[in-house]
């Protein structure tokens, strides 16, 4: 039995072998499962954006962008499966789009010297660039965006939010966990009280949580839900006829799939944003003459336009945009991981740029540098309006509390250090 | 009566409330065990066909559209129209049917006579099959499922219980799904009972539930009444699945409720219709009242999935065969 | 011709009673260890150690556990993903809190504290049979993920609840961490599977085995007979936890190295063991290896053949993977419903006549 295993692997191997030229952007995307609606509209984004590098300008710097896809169905071990069998044909940039796998990656990628970009997901304190050489998560992350849900309360406030009551509705998974800790100081910061609602996966059955909001009517509800838990907390927030506009989502819980479900019931839900909505850009003419047209969009080509599409393009964007600065850099076309990590530790996303690449005010400006992985966390506050099915920003992009979030990651990331000997770099 | 009381009150009527929606999904299963000892791992999927089909045909939507394009590079989505609900309840029944059909043909006929953990397998392979076979079909995004099923907290109720329990107390919240996913259950429990009853069908099936070489014997065909047994429970799972479905749109996830009818068929017995009634109003309570007496103010929340199984075992502990199941009788 | 009896003499009842009886089985069996020892350390790379090799011995451990509890003493479990955390906790907790120690006695020791955890929660087998008992077993499930999710104690307070394993060696060469070579984990874990196999064959051939297999095929009887039904199920979920806990911590520490409870250990882990023992085949050692490299390598073959080779897109190979599974089990089922172990012997029985049948 071993023996056959073994021939059939050394072929799967043979299979995997052969390394291409071009620049490798994998794409480790779930297109089944349970989160196969959030995952199936990113990955599509993904895929178009290097599509129409490719068509519209020859690749990027003159090389052909490349994107392996591989399902993971937001499973660890298949998210392993995916990143052995892409790692060999050159990777320049890992998207893990789950927290499970990003935690896994995390040491893999450091050895083997790989960058990897989880945005505005995965581990909070990588954005510490002297602990996590390999990891990035610009433009922001969870305790920023923990940050920005309380800085828009308290502008509704006029910045007095003494004696209210926050309730967090979380996923009780390593991801929903992930504010607690902010959420906490901030409270003691701004003497507000935070109740603390765990749901529990997939989060179908959301009853006694929602009859405890209505018992107890906190000011605001924070949401940290992904999947199916969106939609029910939404359906159940209108059912106890919360106001809409006091409940505001991480933005994992911001796409049109989380409101459409409910129905007109779900107007003025709020959520986060770290990029622009809608596709009013310049660049959408050209995904529709180049991608669409062409026949060339991926998946069912139905995804355009939707929030979590975005979310892939501007990742890509930003990936394709942090290739371009390692060419620059380095005087190269064909770079390599390493290079791609200077790349990105270089990275500088202008107002102008991304005039220049059709997307005005699609993100916020940023910039990245070898002690901060993180950017600066900025992020807005989207609204949906149910007549007309859209999503639109609400708030400029707004500063989050550094003073309580960067301690934060100092301590974390240096327990991370001291846990796996790392000395800081960056000196 | 202070407020605390009137909210307890209201934690247990929307756990009665919960319950019913565990015991429509747990009675799929008892059907299906009841008339031919398969323990039905597939019901929670089904219950996502199901819904899956209805959604997919209300919007019209090209089965396979998407493997189509692929192979043929043609770009279809829709056929362009809106299928009338009821017309496509009957056709997604129609479905539920030939799939009860080809499931019996193809695979059940073939494994007859053996062991039950044989025949479970075979259901998980059946729901690995149909999990991927409905992806195919219909596609794996999210659909909503709108068929006019009222949604949000009845405003009457609330409105004339408010004066219950002074200032602090907004009157018991009961949402009008639950009260409309309670009356099907009530007609479709009492359909199925009469069905069971009185007519000639329903009284082969209850035969072949007691004793198959009798009822083979009196000339009752057993492939059919496998057959019917499983458009059944189809039927039910298109009736779990649409009341699932209108809250949080129709999505892989449905199939998940498989696992919320589990420790109610422990309680009530695998083989009791109304065991899978009153074992899903004590696990829709129990876990409710628990969640809201010791789970949320003590243990920090999130209890309920637990809770609902220690009510089952500690139940188990003292009747092995479930509060309805048929006392198992063991000899040497 | 190859495959036969005739000329096996045996003299002693010593060699009677060897675990492969039959010559040609045992120099198979060398074989099959010479070349995993021998042969796969020196050929192995990341991709066939972290997508193949690791996943299918671990699994094939954890099999083998659920097929001491599921098919040698027949009480169905569905609370094995719980325990793998169990066994994953501990080497956690153990690991850190004494890192001078062998990571492989930690291993073991979190095996041995699954095994204390399993036969407390093998009580209500006393009571309870059958589907009601697997049933039960997934309080087991769902309790043990609520509380390693809940007790901060068990992550060391860490903000997300993950857990990492850090960097342990073996006689100087890293086995957990990121800087593990992919010979060094894969030898890790021939290791246990290697001694978790023997240890299982012999257990359930010898008195322990028979115990259970009386159990199994009626408890009553069994009780009647003499043997004690509390001392065998409890001797049962103790051993099938023990080999659980230790996959479980092998599973974290050396092949996944960082985990989420609910993630890696839910209740699909559950089912999906339990799918390995009975494709595999109920009450066979070898079957719970069929069956881990059944569902281990498939999907992966699938895929590769899927998007690699017919350069599909990804998600309808997903899809048809599903497909494909789940109509092969019905296929294997039908065609033989005693798993992959019993048409292993059914070849076997075919090979000792070839090429005379008759």
């Amino acid at each position: 039995m071993k023996k056959r295993l073994a021939m059939m692997a050394l072929g799967a191997a043979l299979l995997a072998g052969p390394a291409m030229a071009d620049l490798v952007f994998p794409s480790l995307s779930y297109r089944t499962g349970p989160y196969a609606p959030g995952g199936i509209p990113f990955a599509d984004g993904y895929a178009d954006y290097f599509t129409l590098l490719n068509e519209r300008d020859g690749g990027i710097g003159g090389e052909k962008a490349k994107v392996i896809e591989c399902e993971t169905g937001y499973n660890t071990e298949k998210g392993v499966e995916c990143y052995e069998s892409t790692k060999g044909e050159g990777a320049l940039v890992y998207q893990p789009l789950s927290t499970g796998i990003t935690y896994q990656l995390i040491p893999k990628t450091a050895a083997d010297g790989i960058p990897m970009h989880t945005m505005g997901y995965g581990r909070t304190s990588a954005a510490n660039g002297k602990v996590f050489e390999w990891t990035f998560n610009y433009p922001t992350n969870y305790w920023y965006g923990a940050s920005i849900a309380i800085k828009h309360i308290l502008d509704l406030n006029g910045g007095d939010i003494k004696g209210k009551t926050i309730a967090l509705l979380y996923h009780n998974s390593a991801y929903g966990k992930e504010p607690i800790r902010t959420l906490q100081e901030l409270s003691k910061k701004h003497g507000f009280n935070l109740t603390l609602l765990p749901v529990d996966h997939p989060g179908q059955e959301q009853k006694s949580q929602w009859l405890q909001i209505r018992r107890e009517r906190p000011d605001y509800v924070l949401m940290w839900g992904w999947g199916v838990m969106n939609q029910v907390a939404i359906q159940e927030a209108a059912n106890i006829n919360y106001p809409m506009d006091h409940f505001i989502g991480i933005w994992w819980s911001a796409s049109e799939n989380d409101v459409l479900p409910a129905g007109a019931a779900a107007d003025g839900y709020k959520a986060l944003a770290f990029h622009n909505v809608g596709k009013n850009f310049p660049i959408y003419d050209d995904i529709q003459k180049y991608v669409v047209d062409k026949g060339l969009a991926a998946g069912n080509g139905d995804q355009i336009g939707t929030v979590l599409y975005n979310r892939g393009l501007y990742a890509a964007m930003l990936a394709a945009e942090a290739a371009k600065t390692a060419q620059e850099l380095h005087g190269t076309a064909q770079i390599t991981p390493a290079m791609m990590r200077d790349g990105m530790e270089h990275l500088e996303m202008t107002p102008e740029k991304m005039e220049a690449l059709g997307v005005p005010n699609f993100g916020p400006a940023f910039s990245v540098s070898c002690e901060n992985h993180g950017g600066n966390g900025l992020g807005a506050v989207a609204q949906w309006d149910a007549k007309s099915k859209s999503w639109s920003l609400i708030t400029d992009f707004m500063e989050p509390d550094q003073d309580v979030v960067q301690p934060l990651i100092e301590e974390d990331s240096a327990a991370y250090a001291a846990e796996n000997n790392i000395t800081p770099r960056c000196n | 009566m202070s407020a605390d009381f009137y909210y307890g009150v209201e934690v247990f009527l929307n756990g009665l409330m919960a319950g019913v929606l565990y015991a429509l999904v747990a009675l799929g299963f008892v059907l299906i065990y009841k008339a031919s000892g398969i323990f039905n791992y597939a019901q929670g999927v089904m219950a996502l066909f199901a819904a899956l089909t209805l959604a997919s045909i209300i919007e019209g939507q090209v089965p396979f559209a998407r493997l189509i394009n692929a192979t043929f590079g043609t770009e279809i989505h829709d056929f362009g129209w809106r299928v009338p609900v009821l017309l496509a309840i009957v056709l997604s029944i129609g479905v539920m049917v030939a799939f009860a059909w080809l499931v019996q043909r193809l695979v059940f006929r073939h494994l007859v006579g053996q062991a039950p953990i044989i025949l479970f397998m075979a259901t998980i392979g059946l729901a690995y099959f149909l999990e991927g076979f409905g992806d195919l079909m219909w596609g794996s995004e999210i659909k909503t499922l709108d068929i006019g099923i009222p949604q949000g907290g009845n405003r009457w109720i609330e409105e004339h219980s408010a004066f219950l329990g002074g200032d602090d107390f907004y009157g018991f919240f009961i949402d009008n799904l639950d009260i409309v996913a309670a009356l099907v259950a009530a007609v479709l429990v009492a359909g199925l009972v009469a069905f069971a009853q009185y007519s000639k069908q329903g009284r082969a099936m209850r035969a072949v539930a007691d004793d198959h070489q009798a009822a083979l014997s009196v000339g009752i065909s057993l492939d059919f009444i496998w057959v019917l047994v499983w458009s059944l429970a189809g039927f039910v799972a298109l009736v779990a699945g649409v009341m699932w479905g209108a809250k949080s749109g129709v999505q892989f996830s449905l199939s998940l409720i498989a696992l919320k009818a589990l420790p109610v068929l422990m309680l009530g017995g695998f083989t009791s219709i109304p065991g899978a009634i009153v074992g899903g109003l004590i696990i829709g309570v129990g876990e409710k009242l628990f969640e809201y007496l010791v789970g949320a103010p003590y243990l920090g929340g999130a209890t309920e999935n637990w809770f609902a199984y220690v009510v089952a075992l500690l139940f188990l502990v003292f009747r092995p065969q479930g509060l309805f199941g048929e006392k198992i009788i063991e000899r040497v | 011709m190859f495959y036969r009896e005739a000329g096996d003499f045996k003299t002693s009842y010593k060699a009677d009673n060897q675990t492969f009886p039959i010559r040609f089985d045992r120099y198979r069996f060398y074989a099959v260890l010479a070349v995993a020892w021998l042969v796969i350390p020196f050929v192995i790379n990341d991709y066939l150690a972290n997508a193949i090799l690791l996943p299918f011995l671990i699994y094939s451990i954890a099999a083998i556990g659920l097929n001491i509890l599921t098919g040698f003493a027949g009480q169905v479990s569905l609370g094995t993903g719980g325990f793998m955390a169990v066994g994953a906790y501990s080497a956690y907790k153990l690991m850190t809190a004494f890192p001078d120690v062998n990571v492989l006695i930690h291993v073991v020791l979190a095996g041995f504290i699954t095994a204390a955890v399993g036969a407390a929660f093998g009580l209500p087998s006393l009571r309870i049979k059958g589907f009601y008992l697997a049933v039960a077993t997934l309080a087991a499930q769902f309790f043990l993920v609520w509380l390693f999710n809940k007790v901060a104690w068990f992550y060391n307070y860490s903000a997300s609840g993950q857990i990492n394993a850090p960097e342990r060696t073996v006689l100087g060469v890293p086995v957990t961490g990121a800087n593990t070579a992919p010979w060094a984990a894969y030898l890790v874990c021939l290791g246990f599977v290697t001694v978790a196999a023997l240890i299982a064959r012999n257990l359930t051939r010898g008195t322990l085995g028979r115990k259970w297999m009386a159990i199994r095929d009626m408890d009553i009887a069994a009780e009647i007979i003499g043997v004690n039904p509390l001392t065998a199920k409890l001797s049962a979920f103790a051993v099938s936890s023990f080999f659980v806990g230790v996959a479980g911590a092998l599973f974290f520490a050396i092949y996944l190295g960082a985990v989420e409870v609910g993630e890696a250990f839910g209740i699909q882990k559950s089912f999906l063991v339990l799918f390995m023992v009975i494709i595999g085949g109920l009450g066979s050692i070898f079957g719970s290896f069929a069956g881990a490299a059944f569902l281990v390598t498939l999907p992966v073959v699938l895929k590769l053949v899927g998007v690699d080779l017919l350069g599909w897109p990804t998600d309808l190979v997903a899809h048809f993977q599903l497909v494909i599974i789940g109509a092969l089990i019905m296929f294997f089922l039908i065609a033989e419903p005693h798993g992959l172990a019993q048409l292993w012997r059914v070849a076997k029985e075919k090979l000792r006549l070839w090429p005379f049948p008759h």
